[in-house]
């Protein structure tokens, strides 16, 4: 047990970040990025976005996609910077911004979602 | 008891070619390889924005309102078009491993790539769709 990796789960956290990054994201920031604020559609408003928001499932959903999201965040910047700019002695700061930064996305996720009104 | 193996102090070093830090500049593939990687990034914007967006919606009707004007902003505008072209390619990139992991066989030939990454692409439309039938659907 002393030598177990915690790769693997990172990785089935980037695999599975992955998916819900790639299913959920590209419409969602297409609509509030540009077709909403460019006024190419109508965007619903807030007592209409709030009632959606509200259903457990979207909630469920919206935290799993920021939870996977940003570990899948964590572990490709990780390795983009391990690769890309051969950066390696500054692999533990590095591991405690990109991990870190994850952790903290994911709790400020779960605190909001669960403090809606 | 004497070691199986003697150490020398200085160890001679490992003859080893310098990579050159823009190595992936050099060839398109390999500068696709790390477009790919910085996609995460974009990702993770989106993110940022997503908990943005749900912190106006738990401050009320005009915080909310507020949250939508600043999505006007140009340079947000420009910002988000970047990361959806970002967010499509990790999106694109991630559907056409599918047939890179796994080879699918039907009566013992080998089904075409395309038809493997097929699935994802009829369930990402049909997702898409979900969403914009939930966004937009009026009352």
């Amino acid at each position: 047990m002393a030598n177990r990796s915690n790769e693997p789960l990172l990785w089935a956290l980037f695999s599975g970040g992955g998916v819900a990054a790639a299913f959920l994201i590209p419409i969602l920031l297409f609509l509030y990025g540009l077709a909403f604020p460019l006024g190419w559609l109508q965007s619903p408003g807030y007592e209409r976005t709030l009632e959606l928001v509200q259903h457990p499932l979207v909630r469920l959903g919206l935290f799993l996609l920021c939870f996977l999201s940003l570990f899948h965040w964590a572990h490709r910047f990780r390795f983009t910077l391990y690769d890309g700019l051969q950066i390696k002695h500054l692999n533990p700061a590095i591991n405690l911004f990109c991990y870190g930064g994850a952790v903290t996305g994911t709790v400020v996720a779960a605190y909001l979602l669960w403090t809606l009104p | 008891m004497k070691p199986s193996t003697a150490y020398r102090q200085y160890h001679p070093k490992w003859y080893r070619t310098r990579v050159s830090t823009l190595w992936w500049s050099r060839r398109w593939s390999y500068l696709k390889f790390m477009l790919r990687e910085l996609s995460s990034v974009f990702v993770a914007f989106y993110v940022v924005i997503l908990l943005l967006q749900l912190h106006a919606l738990r401050g009320g009707p005009e915080a909310y309102l507020e949250f939508q004007e600043w999505l006007k902003d140009p340079l947000l505008v420009v910002l988000n078009g970047i990361s959806f072209l970002f967010v499509l390619f990790h999106a694109v990139t991630w559907f056409n491993l599918t047939p890179k992991a796994m080879v699918v066989r039907l009566r013992g030939k080998r089904l075409p790539n395309l038809l493997v990454a097929a699935p994802n692409y009829a369930a990402w439309l049909a997702i898409s769709g979900l969403i914009v039938f939930l966004l937009m659907r009026q009352g």
